[in-house]
């Protein structure tokens, strides 16, 4: 097989062999329902709870307060739709930011269809949320505020704490999407004063296919599926016993690694940023330069497109991502991008780099060459490039 | 997602540069989009294109069509140019994903850009040529 660098950790990481080891007697030996009477569901159903206990340890919650879900999109569908259905006689107002995942914003969209009224609070141009705009789009019906921990492209950390607190002013909900950020930044959900928060398996070295959206007692909220009493019969469908497994197992290792981890790749994220800046010209970092995930590295790169940049670096054996528009499958760019107020032709020249503890000093060497000659090739071929120069060499 | 002959223009584009005083060049598709592209044609006097260069800002299947196109109206006449459609470079490349087409419909309009420009400087008129398309926005100023 072809050796990948692989530099795309924040659409999915590898399960990791512990993880991997310790979800394989639940295919087919201890394969029993947990929701069954006898000894052998018992034993699956303890497993299951063993997880939910651990995951709850993590968030500083309380086991009951955990339901898996099959990812990261359930579990925002889930908060979004079922907190504003069950508190729709109270208001039907829903604040979030405009960068939010699709997986927030398309469930906002359905819900403004569905009658509901949404405010899309801005970002400033390191991608976090304007405080005061927030509070001003309170009103007297807003029912629920969802903003993410941490975005998925540019990386920048939200200062959850502060919303929380706003939120609890207000009485109002507050619910995280913490897919990104889940076991790679700490989040206590007391501290910080969250009601709600999604999070994913396969992005924390779990498997892909489950996820948890913890709720607050007291929280009201709909049930989304409906069917058996799983859950408390708040979110019925049999337990994928492997997979919440496999999320305590990748959860654990997470939380012992939390701090090690984060300081290796915050230190390699820095040293990556610094070349780049440095040795190639006309690119700018996207998102905040320290409030930041420390696995994150999102460059753009004037007058050239991201697709290209993208298939030269996969050629050279490095898997990365972009936010132009030719990976987003529309003829818009990224979203984020343009609302932390990047121009059209700067946001199709990004480039998102996102680490691994795997990454080393030598991955990135590696691809810093790879980049220089790329992006110059690219720009060589370029005609904004080449009235950039022309443009220049007139004014000198 | 790209066929081998996408790859192979995009890897080891053909025609890239510009040409000192063209007989005509033509910039065509916006920074919106992501795409632009610039044709520049060396005509003789006989009316063959004897040089044809791009530059072009896009993705993949943008670079390969601009390639593509500026070999296959290398060497042609400007009647024969004109019938250099998208379909045709499309179909040169062993086709484009769907979300790719208007990367080729971009060449095509690039050659009819570089081809009008050709007419206007020399006062004649291309019979079949309409005035294309040329809706390239102004680059919104922006210092990084």
């Amino acid at each position: 097989m072809k050796q990948w660098i692989y530099l795309d950790n924040a659409a999915t990481t590898p399960v990791k062999h512990e993880v991997y080891e310790s979800m394989k007697p639940y295919f087919a030996e201890v394969y029993g329902n947990p929701s069954g009477f006898s000894d052998f569901s018992e034993q699956a159903k303890d497993a299951v709870e063993q997880a939910r206990k651990t995951v709850a340890g993590f968030l500083g919650a309380s086991a009951d307060e955990i339901y898996f879900t099959s990812g990261g999109t359930e579990s925002d569908n889930w908060a979004l739709k079922a907190v504003a259905f069950a508190n729709r006689k109270k208001g039907k107002h829903i604040i979030t930011s405009k960068i939010e995942h699709h997986a927030i914003l398309h469930t906002c969209g359905w819900l403004e269809k569905a009658g509901f009224d949404v405010t899309y609070v801005n970002v400033d141009e390191n991608g976090v949320i304007n405080l005061e705009e927030l509070r001003q789009a309170i009103r007297q019906d807003t029912i629920l505020i969802s903003v993410m921990s941490a975005n998925n492209e540019i990386g920048t950390i939200q200062p959850l704490k502060e919303i929380g607190a706003i939120a609890k002013e207000h009485k109002i909900l507050f619910h995280t999407d913490a897919v990104q950020a889940y076991g790679h930044i700490p989040i206590n959900v007391d501290e910080y004063g969250i009601d709600m928060l999604s999070a994913s398996g396969h992005k924390i070295n779990g498997p892909k296919g489950i996820g948890i959206l913890y709720i607050r007692k007291g929280t009201l909220i709909e049930s989304f599926m409906h069917g058996g009493e799983q859950e408390h019969g708040r979110r019925a469908g049999t337990y994928n016993t492997p997979g919440i497994v496999g999320f305590g197992k990748a959860t654990e290792i997470a939380q012992t690694l939390l701090a090690k981890r984060s300081a290796y790749e915050s230190e390699l994220r820095d040293y990556l940023i610094g070349r780049i800046l440095t040795e190639i010209p006309y690119c700018r970092l996207n998102g905040h330069r320290t409030e930041r995930l420390p696995n994150n590295v999102n460059i753009s790169f004037q007058y050239i497109e991201g697709e290209s940049m993208l298939i030269m670096l996969d050629q050279k054996g490095i898997c990365a991502s972009s936010g132009s528009a030719c990976t987003s499958g529309s003829l818009d760019p990224s979203h984020v991008l343009l609302a932390i107020g990047l121009p059209h032709e700067i946001a199709h020249g990004s480039l998102r780099i996102t680490l691994s503890e795997e990454t080393t000093k030598e991955d990135l060497d590696y691809v810093v060459e790879e980049l220089k000659k790329i992006v110059k090739r690219l720009r060589s071929m370029s005609p904004l490039y080449e009235d950039f120069i022309k443009e220049k060499t007139k004014n000198v | 997602m790209y066929s081998k002959k996408v790859m192979d223009h995009f890897s080891n584009p053909r025609n890239v540069g510009e040409i000192e005083n063209p007989s005509g060049t033509g910039t065509v598709g916006n920074a919106k989009c992501g795409d632009i592209m610039r044709m520049y044609l060396d005509i003789d006097d006989n009316g063959v294109i004897r040089e044809a260069k791009f530059k072009t800002f896009g993705c993949g299947a943008a670079i390969a069509t601009s390639s593509m196109a500026t070999e296959l109206v290398k060497g042609k006449t400007i009647q024969e140019a004109l019938k250099v459609t998208n379909k045709a470079v499309m179909e040169a490349l062993d086709g484009l994903p769907p979300a790719k087409v208007h990367c080729s419909l971009l060449a095509e309009e690039a050659i009819h850009a570089a081809l009008w420009d050709y007419a206007e400087k020399n006062n004649i008129k291309i019979e079949g040529l309409k005035k294309p398309v040329n809706d390239v926005e102004e680059s919104e100023k922006y210092d990084i």
